[in-house]
């Protein structure tokens, strides 16, 4: 249990620093602002209880937000996604499949793992992008930055899957 | 009453839910009056030491670029200084009494330990704060033009509006005919900024200068803020439409200097004193 916790914490912090520090910085195009940080409310165990994985996605978006001065914005994209978690799992799961409690890459299939990252980020990008411009006035602009910033942020978290976790 | 009971703790998920995506709501629309989220911003003491610590790295990366334009720099002001006889230097600061416009600048340089320039909003974290003297409203500028304002200020570090940002908009004048307009960004190129207000009669070109107007004691006068890009004429409207090049490179900031305006509280008293008296109306 400790030793869980401990490895969640440690995931915690340094997904925010990896965030601030390399992701915000990220700036060859207005288009592309991945946010990968999500990352982290996506390998949450699944069968830890839904007030916890809320708050903590609120933490961490208003982390996130202090950091890059859009106080609210990350904080109700991140609990929007926490809450829609367990819908977006019960979606793309089949049941008959035996399901493994911790909802990484190598623990299950690959497209399974892939369609879940998809539609939570999906999710995610989408709520915070409309909530930072503040309007739907340009909506394919903004619809534009929503996909091709989720497409970013999708890669570079399969890919963290194959580099960083590969153990867990 | 049970029933009611029962059924909300049955959805407690869902009420949570509401409560934290209200709340984070409130954040947001509090946020616009930016001066009551003090400390929620990275102006504070701890992103301000975790920006600050990256940037003691990243900033090693960038000191080519910033030497060549502080020897630019350096060399375009030993030139105005021989103009000036009346300059006084400070140990930190030059304190420069412009003539013209009867107001006293002090400059205050500041290293960018943070900035975006892809958000909607773009801010700049900078390493001085209020120890060093800077207050919410000094305007920012670095040897190529404006860079933007200050917001907020902790002890020791202070965040600012960019020109990128649309909360925020300078006051800005074409260099030769003199007419006035709001400058504002709109959210989509860092490099561009729109100026309007400029009524159809007064002639324009591309790559006319604009400048800080005089109007504002946040800027000096004719602080450089970019060209001409391109301009239009909308149908059914008085004003153009115009297109600013902006001067600064904003993907490239490193060093800034701060500017206060000595003499900006008593500018400030004649204003409100102004509206208050009932024959001014």
């Amino acid at each position: 249990m400790i030793r869980i916790i401990s490895k969640y914490v440690f995931m915690f912090i340094s997904l925010v620093l990896v965030q601030v520090l390399i992701f915000n910085q990220v700036q060859f195009s207005g288009f592309f602002n991945p946010y990968v940080y999500l990352l982290f409310i996506i390998l949450l165990p699944l069968s830890a209880p839904r007030y916890l994985v809320l708050i903590l996605a609120f933490l961490l978006g208003l982390i996130i937000d202090v950091f890059s001065n859009s106080l609210g914005v990350h904080s109700a994209a991140t609990v929007f996604a926490a809450y829609a978690r367990p819908l977006v799992i019960r979606v793309i799961s089949n049941r008959e499949d035996d399901k493994s409690d911790y909802p990484g890459l190598h623990q299950n299939k690959l497209i399974w793992f892939v369609n879940y990252v998809l539609i939570m980020v999906l999710l995610h990008h989408t709520v915070l992008f409309y909530l930072e411009v503040y309007t739907f006035t340009n909506f394919f602009n903004t619809f534009y930055r929503v996909i091709l910033s989720s497409l970013f942020s999708i890669i570079i978290i399969v890919l963290s899957q194959f580099l960083v976790f590969k153990d867990s | 009453m049970r029933s009611l009971l029962r059924y909300l703790l049955k959805n407690y998920a869902f009420l949570l839910f509401l409560s934290l995506e209200v709340f984070s709501f409130i954040l947001i629309f509090n946020f616009n009056s930016y001066q009551k989220a003090q400390y929620l911003n990275s102006s504070n003491q701890v992103t301000g030491t975790v920006y600050n610590t990256y940037n003691a790295v990243e900033r090693y990366f960038s000191l080519g670029s910033v030497n060549r334009k502080l020897a630019g720099e350096n060399a375009r002001l030993k030139s105005l200084i021989s103009d000036l006889p009346f300059i006084r230097v400070t140990p930190y600061s030059v304190v420069m009494k412009a003539e013209v416009t009867d107001s006293v600048y002090r400059f205050n340089s500041a290293r960018v330990i943070n900035n975006s320039v892809d958000k909607q909003n773009n801010y700049i974290t900078l390493n001085k704060g209020r120890k060093h003297g800077i207050k919410p409203d000094q305007g920012i500028v670095n040897s190529e033009g404006i860079v933007g304002v200050i917001t907020n200020v902790s002890e020791s570090y202070s965040l600012g509006f960019s020109v990128l940002n649309k909360r925020w908009g300078a006051s800005a004048k074409l260099k030769k005919s003199g007419t006035f307009g709001p400058l504002s960004w709109d959210g989509k190129d860092s490099r561009f900024a729109n100026l309007t207000g400029i009524p159809f009669h007064v002639e324009l070109e591309v790559g006319d200068t604009v400048v800080t107007s005089s109007y504002s004691s946040v800027f000096p006068e004719a602080v450089m803020i970019g060209i001409i890009h391109s301009f239009e004429k909308p149908a059914g409207e008085n004003y153009y439409n115009i297109s600013v090049k902006l001067s600064v490179n904003f993907r490239a900031l490193s060093y800034v200097d701060v500017v206060e305006n000595l003499k900006k509280d008593e500018i400030k008293a004649l204003e409100s004193k102004k509206a208050d008296d009932p024959d001014n109306q």
